[in-house]
């Protein structure tokens, strides 16, 4: 197991343990620094996921957004979760392409359904929702039904194509 | 071209659209050619996005479990297993060992099923329509052994949090010792239609290179990751449900090209044969679910309709206010999907309803790496290398 004890100094890292995760919880401001030392020094050269929760409704929370990146060492097979939280207005990371090219799409996702902005990434567009889509649909304020914009796509008829 | 036309203006673009048999499912490829050579792709998604996220936060565990099988519709129980899996191990429950055995053969199965669609397919869109049939009725007789457990012959729902919707017998046993009886006779067969074929080599060899350093980097799992030298398996390296018990080989190859994903694919669908074989002979017998007091799992019905404390079981675990305890936590959990990893996030609140579960689909992933490995290669083998990276819409999409 890597031993965390110096990462917890340096980066200010809160630390805790469940079934068998691993999770640190880093500020989001130095969360790309963190994960550019995992990669580099501690062999995590495997990014699994990177996901996002919101946490409006839920018990006990204190940020909107936690960002979570799951991260593998593939070499000892040793898993690592890295959380960092952002909130409204604005929220936004650095982007973790260039450690990880895995992350692009990824990080997509994440903006299109939440609306976090990653700096730096080379194409932050929508990716599952089309282009036109204005709101971020898994926030909790998003209604599962929606807003009605199924009723507003544009309807080409027969006389004007 | 004349020496002073603008640079890029002999490119011309096509769209590999989202209605197109070739690409399986619906997903579309802005391709940008230089005659017939792909100088760059960019993939649009989103086709079938049906908001299955936002669905789990509306869904019990168990009713959730409808929504997992349509993601990997190729491997349906995989997906459930998977799911129960997450899910189990955030509530800390320990399934009985007839459960581990079952849910193992199922989800061996289920990437015997996918391995047979994914090589047939690949194997059709390259114009080996004979494979594509047999393979299709090896298919069929999955379908049989699944539709006899469950009741469905697909999209099942038959795991529960703590067992499986109903215990299996002898029959049943029967039926996947006769399934596995013919099925390396079939597979041998296609094995020599396709393996040593000059057109299906010529066609797939040096095709849609990925190598291992960026199949590492782009989050590659599962047999795509192991056909470019990426040695990692978790029914090995961590070890779930029964895959402790079962002698079998992690199949891997050098090549990272389409035909060394089409040999792992077909070698791995034999090392499946193999662990269902060892399987099916040692099911433990016992209780599939467990135990009623632990409040997850509905007691029999013999039991709730003829006695009393069966029927305050059942209400324990079905009234809105009682129910069992979710922890206040998150937790991410993966087994091996044929696919790759699959993994759930879920973060639970106190309800039977997941606050987020969020899938790690391996299909998404993977889907990005196309636009890395199809440079310079011609159109037509964009569709050997789609079919070779099995794409899902579901599980793109989600």
């Amino acid at each position: 197991m890597t031993d965390l004890q110096p990462l917890l100094e340096k980066f200010g890292l809160t630390q805790s343990e469940f079934r068998d995760n691993r999770r640190v919880v880093v500020a989001a401001g130095q969360v790309f620094a963190l994960l550019e030392t995992l990669k580099n020094s501690h062999g995590f050269n495997m990014l699994i996921d990177i996901t996002c929760v919101d946490y409006l409704e839920y018990e006990g929370a204190t940020d909107r957004f936690g960002v979570v990146y799951c991260l593998l060492n593939m070499t000892t097979g040793e898993r690592l979760i890295v959380k960092t939280f952002v909130n409204d207005p604005a929220p936004s990371l650095p982007t973790v392409t260039t450690l990880w090219m895995g992350a692009d799409w990824m990080e997509r996702e994440v903006y299109d359904m939440f609306g976090i902005t990653f700096t730096g990434h080379h194409d932050l567009r929508r990716i599952l929702m089309p282009d036109e889509f204005t709101a971020f649909p898994l926030r909790k304020d998003y209604p599962i039904k929606g807003r009605g914009e199924r009723h507003n796509f544009p309807v080409i008829t027969r006389s004007e194509s | 071209m004349p020496p002073d036309a603008p640079d890029q203006e002999y490119l011309w673009t096509l769209n590999f659209g989202p209605q197109h048999p070739a690409t399986h499912t619906t997903l579309r490829l802005v391709l940008t050619l230089d005659g017939e050579r792909v100088v760059n792709s960019i993939p649009h998604i989103g086709y079938l996005h049906s908001g299955f996220e936002k669905l789990a936060e509306h869904l019990d565990f168990n009713q959730y479990v409808t929504i997992v099988d349509r993601m990997n519709y190729l491997s349906p129980l995989a997906n459930e297993v998977g799911w129960h899996h997450a899910v189990e191990k955030l509530l800390d429950i320990e399934l009985t060992p007839r459960c581990k055995y079952l849910r193992t053969i199922l989800a061996e199965l289920m990437r015997l099923h996918d391995h047979l669609l994914n090589c047939g397919t690949s194997a059709l869109d390259l114009g080996a329509f004979t494979a594509f049939l047999y393979f299709f009725e090896q298919r069929e007789l999955i379908y049989d052994i699944v539709e006899y457990a469950s009741g469905q012959r697909y999209h099942s729902s038959y795991t529960r949090v703590g067992g499986v919707m109903f215990d299996v017998n002898n029959d049943w046993v029967n039926k996947v010792r006769s399934f596995t009886k013919q099925f390396r006779k079939t597979h041998d067969e296609v094995h020599r239609l396709l393996t040593r074929n000059r057109i299906f080599i010529d066609r797939t060899k040096g095709i849609g290179v990925l190598s291992k350093e960026q199949a590492i980097n782009l989050s590659v799992t599962g047999p795509i990751a192991r056909a470019s030298g990426v040695v990692r398996d978790l029914r090995k390296d961590e070890p779930y449900l029964a895959y402790k018990d079962f002698d079998f080989k992690v199949i891997c190859s050098q090549g990272g090209d389409c035909y060394a994903r089409y040999l792992v694919r077909m070698q791995e669908m034999i090392e499946s044969v193999q662990i269902i074989e060892q399987a099916i002979e040692n099911i433990p017998a016992g209780p599939v679910n467990v135990d009623v007091g632990s409040h997850v799992v509905l007691p029999a019905k013999p039991a709730v309709y003829r006695s009393i404390e069966g029927l305050i079981q059942h209400f324990e675990v079905n009234m809105p206010n009682r129910g069992y305890e979710v922890p206040h936590e998150e937790l991410y959990a993966a087994t091996e999907s044929p696919n790759g990893e699959l993994g759930y996030y879920i973060v639970g609140q106190d309800s039977t309803r997941a606050y987020r579960a969020r899938t790690r689909p391996p299909s998404f992933i993977h889907f990005a790496v196309f636009s890395h490995i199809i440079k310079g290669h011609m159109l037509s083998d964009v569709v050997a290398v789609l079919g070779s990276l099995n794409i899902i819409a579901a599980e793109l999409d989600r």
